[in-house]
Order: structure tokens, then C-alpha cells, then sequence
């Protein structure tokens, strides 16, 4: 049985390896995969902060993901165009750098995390799931309705955003932003589980009761949870829209936030690798399976219910030889 | 005598046409002991609930340490002072003995909002944490998940957690339970030398404890305090031989 540390860093490492070899080669396109990949995974870490150490099944973090994507879509949208955003009161230049972007991704999916939070956890279990999918699905159909911004058609963004120093339009440039942003948020959810916080948190998942009568309150505990894990998981979005030049409303849709439940379940809840481990799994599967058939989400869902009936810990769990946290 | 640190006044609650706890009085003073024994249903969790904040009254105050606490939930009272252990362990059965107590610590010293530093670093909290432990005989188990203690262990655990939030005033309920008769004899000569501490409610099933460790026992039959007294008052109470024995005894 491997220590889950050891886990966690050679995922890493081969993470990096793939993209070095797919340059070393020239295969740009590996190295696209690859940034997919850490993109997804970077989403999942969010999320995973939420469902594996609060124990809150968000079927709404597509809403965050989506946010990002559009805080980029529209900076951008407006920095090509050379149209100021009119907010009545004042006017916002639009940008096209990544760092200013980033923050107001993180910044308006912290907001809207706090408010979907704020209203969610006065539920648990199915309603939560269920409130959380209604949210989601509002910003969905908004999203399809906001002529403005391409409706259902989404908006195209021509260049690539960019960064002080790097060019990112070399894939292996970009990957290495994307890279460092999983490398840093995983670095951020294993102190933060460490911490008083993080202890907190995962006794509050495991019993509000206790938390309760230690003087804690496990609804403000979880609340900084999701809005933590919306942040993240809105940082991914805005990532995400850069690599693709392109943000659409199926961003918002509830099988993308389906899709990071399903990579945090295969890879192993509330383990640091496990949402790594699982999107670059789904991406390797919906790359090679789906060249070879349009079916290959048969294939992921065999995979999900093996690893539901066989091993509660996802792969990281089976690595190790734990279950996982129970959610 | 002196101010009672925790009281409740005319507590009422009725789940639909059930009076679980009517018109309950009951105070308990600094140093002592003051047990409530009652059959089964008679409102013994109930009272507790009320006491400790997971239940509204419809009726009633509850005062601890001079302060009005009756419209503050757990957590609030748990800040105000009460420590409170559970009849049924509610620990975080997937982690360790040390960190359940470590997350009393937490919270006795606010520090829930630290994000970034680990907390099993801190030697004031682990300081704190392993003090509780090694005074209820936990601290050779520390690393132990709590799922895999025995259950008198469990019991000890809860006892120790409340230890670490350093209360003015406990609530137990049944701490005794399971434990076997040697776990509840270090039990009661554990919480015999507690009571000097902070007084304690204690809520027990066990008649050899509560005989052994009360001050005084308050008997409460349907959602009523049928008598109030001490050990050898209660045991000769006509009333409360009724509501044990019933009334055709």
C-alpha cells in the first residue's frame, strides 16, 4: 500500500511528464489534452473541498465554472471590441489579461457562491443536491437568453488572453499556467484541511452536532467552504474559456457539474489526488474511446459503478488500501 | 447558599399533544451534582435538549451563569459555557481520538478561522487537547480513529471533549451507559472529583452512580419534576417509590 502523499506527487509528475514528452515530440495536441486535464481537475479540487471535507453535494458547480468562463468571455469580449461595459453608473474598460481576469473570476464566483451557499445550506442531503441543481440551471437558461453575449450560440474570443512574461498562445506556455493553478489550489485544500478550519470542517461533515456543542456553528463553516470551493472552481472556468477562445452556455449545464461529481467519485472524495486522477482519466477515455465510438460514456459509467460496488475510496482509495470519507 | 451557574424556569415543550417537559424548575449550584432520574420517556432527553439549545421551549427560560440563554441555539450556548456530552456518542467517528479533542480546543479558543496552519503543529491546542485526554485515560489511544474505540471508550471521549471547552457548567447525558461496572466506577470517581471544577446536570440511568455521586436528585416522571431533594430525601420520597414501582405497589 502506497502513502497517499507518494500518491498525490507522482499524479503530479506524471501530469508534467506527458505534456514534456507530447513537446519533446511535437504532439501540440497531447499537450491541449493534457491542459484540459489540469483544467478539469482544477474545477474537481474545488469542488472537492465542498463534497469531500463539508460533505455538500453540489450539483450546481457547473454555476461557478460557468461564471468564470463568462467574467473571461465578456472582459474579453469587450477588450476586442473596443466597447467599454456600460453598467450605467460607471463604465468598465475590458481586459485582456489573465491575472486581472482571474481575480474577477474568483471574485464573482465567491459571490455568487456565497449566495447560493447562504440560501442552499438551509437544506441537506436531496434538497440540497436539488437546490443546488436549480441554481446551476438558472444561470444555465440566463446564460441562453443574454443576447448580448451570443445566447445559446456563446461567444468567441479570437486571441488568447495573456500573461505578463509568457506567451500563451504556445500550448505548453498555457499548460504551465494551468498546471501551476492545480499545483497551487492543491497546495491550498492540504494545508487548509491541516488547519483548525479544515478540521472543523470535516468534524462538521461527519456530525453538526459535535461542531455544534464546541461552540462552532457547521453552517458557517460550510458556508466558507463553498464559497472557497465556488472560487476555485470559478478560477477553472475562466481557464477553461481561455484554452477553448470560446464560452457557451452548456459551461453552466448540469452534466458538466454532474462530470466533476463523477471524476472526484473514480479518483477518491476528499483525497488531494482524487480529482486529478479522475479528470485525467476522463479525458484519456473521452479522447481514445471517443475516437473509437460515440458511446464512450457506456464505458466511464462502467467505470464509475465498478468503483461504487468495489472501492468506496475511488482509485486513490484503492492505492492506499482506506475507504474514503463518507459523504 | 450561592447563585445557582445554571437554571431553567417554568421550561415547557409539547410534541403535538405529548407535554414532554412541563413547567420544569431546576437549578444547579456551584460544586455539586444534581442528577435527574426518571423512567423511560419521561422526558429526560427532552429536558436536555431545552437545556443545551437543540429544542425551543414553548415555555420557560433558561438562565446559565446570570445570563438569559433561551432564544440562543447549541453553539452559542456551548460559547457561554456549557459543556455538553451526548447520550449517543456524536464524535467524528472517522477521526482520531486526538482530533476530536483537538476540535474542542478549537472551538473553546475560537480559532475555527484559521485556513492556513496546521493545527497538530500548535502546542497550545495540542497541549490543551492532550490534557482532556490523559485526565479521562484516553491519551495512550490518541491515534485511534473513534470508530474503532469501544463504546465506553466513546463515552470517556465525549466526557473529554467537554473537558477541553473548559465549562462553566456540564450536562450529561447518561455517561454511564455501557460503560460496564468497572468503566462506570473510574467514571463516577472521575466525575466525582470533577464537580469541584464545574457543577454538573446529570442526566443517568445508572442508581449505584447517581446514589454514589449526587448532591442532590431531582426524580421527573411524564414531563414533570415530581421531587427535588437529596439522596436519602428521594429514596424515601412516597411519590417517587410510586412512580418507579407504580402506584398499585
Amino acid at each position: 500500500m502506497i502513502a497517499e502523499r507518494w500518491i498525490t506527487l507522482l499524479t503530479l509528475a506524471g501530469f508534467l511528464a506527458i505534456p514534456l514528452w507530447a513537446l519533446a515530440v511535437d504532439e501540440p495536441f497531447t499537450i491541449t489534452l493534457a491542459t484540459r486535464a489540469a483544467i478539469l481537475a482544477l474545477a474537481a479540487v474545488g469542488l472537492n473541498i465542498a463534497l469531500g471535507i463539508g460533505g455538500m453535494v453540489s450539483l450546481g458547480h457547473a454555476a461557478f465554472f460557468g461564471l468564470g468562463g463568462y467574467a473571461m468571455g465578456i472582459l474579453a469580449f469587450h477588450a476586442q471590441s473596443f466597447q467599454p461595459l456600460d453598467l450605467g453608473l460607471f463604465t468598465i474598460e475590458g481586459t485582456k489579461s489573465m491575472p486581472v481576469i482571474w481575480l474577477t473570476a474568483i471574485a464573482v464566483s465567491a459571490l455568487a457562491a456565497w449566495l447560493i451557499g447562504l440560501l442552499s445550506l438551509r437544506t441537506t442531503g436531496v434538497y440540497f443536491i436539488m437546490i443546488t441543481l436549480a441554481f446551476g440551471q438558472m444561470f444555465f437558461y440566463f446564460a441562453i437568453s443574454w443576447g448580448t453575449y451570443g445566447g445559446e450560440d456563446g461567444l468567441s474570443i479570437y486571441v488568447r488572453n495573456s500573461f505578463p512574461g509568457l506567451n500563451t498562445l504556445v500550448p505548453i506556455q498555457f499548460f504551465a499556467i494551468c498546471f501551476v493553478a492545480l499545483c497551487a489550489a492543491l497546495f491550498f485544500q492540504w494545508r487548509l484541511r491541516a488547519s483548525p478550519f479544515g478540521l472543523a470542517l470535516n468534524a462538521a461533515r461527519q456530525s453538526e452536532a459535535r461542531v455544534a456543542t464546541v461552540g462552532l456553528s457547521p453552517k458557517r463553516l460550510k458556508l466558507l467552504a463553498f464559497v472557497i470551493s465556488g472560487a476555485i472552481t470559478g478560477l477553472a472556468g475562466a481557464l477553461f474559456a481561455d484554452l477553448n477562445r470560446f464560452v457557451s452556455p452548456t459551461m453552466f449545464s448540469w452534466q458538466l457539474s454532474g462530470e466533476l461529481i463523477i471524476l472526484i467519485i473514480i479518483g477518491g472524495v476528499g483525497r488531494l489526488a482524487g480529482p486529478v486522477i479522475g479528470a485525467a482519466l476522463f479525458v484519456a477515455l473521452e479522447h481514445w474511446l471517443g475516437g473509437l465510438t460515440d458511446f464512450w460514456h457506456v464505458w466511464l459509467g462502467l467505470i464509475l459503478l465498478l468503483i461504487v460496488l468495489f472501492a468506496r475510496g475511488g482509485i486513490v482509495g484503492l492505492l492506499t488500501g482506506k475507504a474514503g470519507p463518507h459523504v | 447558599m450561592s447563585e445557582p451557574i445554571l437554571s431553567t424556569r417554568g421550561l415547557s415543550k409539547s410534541f403535538g399533544a405529548l407535554k414532554a417537559a412541563s413547567d420544569i424548575t431546576l437549578d444547579l449550584k456551584p460544586g455539586e451534582i444534581h442528577a435527574v432520574i426518571g423512567p423511560n420517556g419521561a422526558g429526560k432527553s427532552t429536558l436536555i435538549g431545552l437545556i443545551s439549545g437543540t429544542l425551543a421551549p414553548d415555555d420557560g427560560q433558561v438562565a446559565l451563569a446570570g445570563q438569559d440563554v433561551t432564544s440562543l441555539g447549541p453553539e452559542d450556548r456551548a460559547k457561554a459555557g456549557l459543556g455538553r456530552t451526548f447520550q449517543i456518542s456524536a464524535l467524528a467517528m472517522e477521526d482520531t481520538v486526538l482530533e476530536n479533542a483537538l476540535l474542542g480546543a478549537v472551538g473553546a479558543t475560537r480559532q475555527a478561522r484559521r485556513l492556513f496552519s496546521p493545527v497538530q503543529r500548535d502546542t497550545a491546542l495540542t497541549e490543551r487537547a492532550m490534557t482532556a485526554l490523559t485526565r479521562v485515560g484516553l491519551d495512550k489511544v490518541k491515534d485511534t480513529r473513534c470508530a474503532e474505540l469501544s463504546h465506553g471508550q466513546r463515552r470517556q471521549l465525549e466526557v473529554a471533549v467537554a473537558l477541553t471547552l473548559a465549562p462553566k457548567a456540564f450536562v450529561m447525558d447518561e455517561p454511564m451507559a455501557g460503560l460496564g461496572a468497572e468503566g462506570s466506577k473510574t467514571m463516577t470517581g472521575f466525575l466525582d472529583t470533577l464537580r469541584a471544577e464545574a457543577p454538573i446536570l446529570l442526566v443517568e440511568h445508572d442508581m449505584d452512580a447517581v446514589f454514589a455521586l449526587a448532591d442532590r436528585v431531582s426524580v421527573m416522571v411524564y414531563g414533570k419534576l415530581i421531587a427535588t431533594g437529596t439522596v436519602d430525601e428521594i429514596r424515601a420520597s412516597r411519590d417517587v417509590q410510586d412512580a418507579y414501582l407504580g402506584s398499585d405497589a
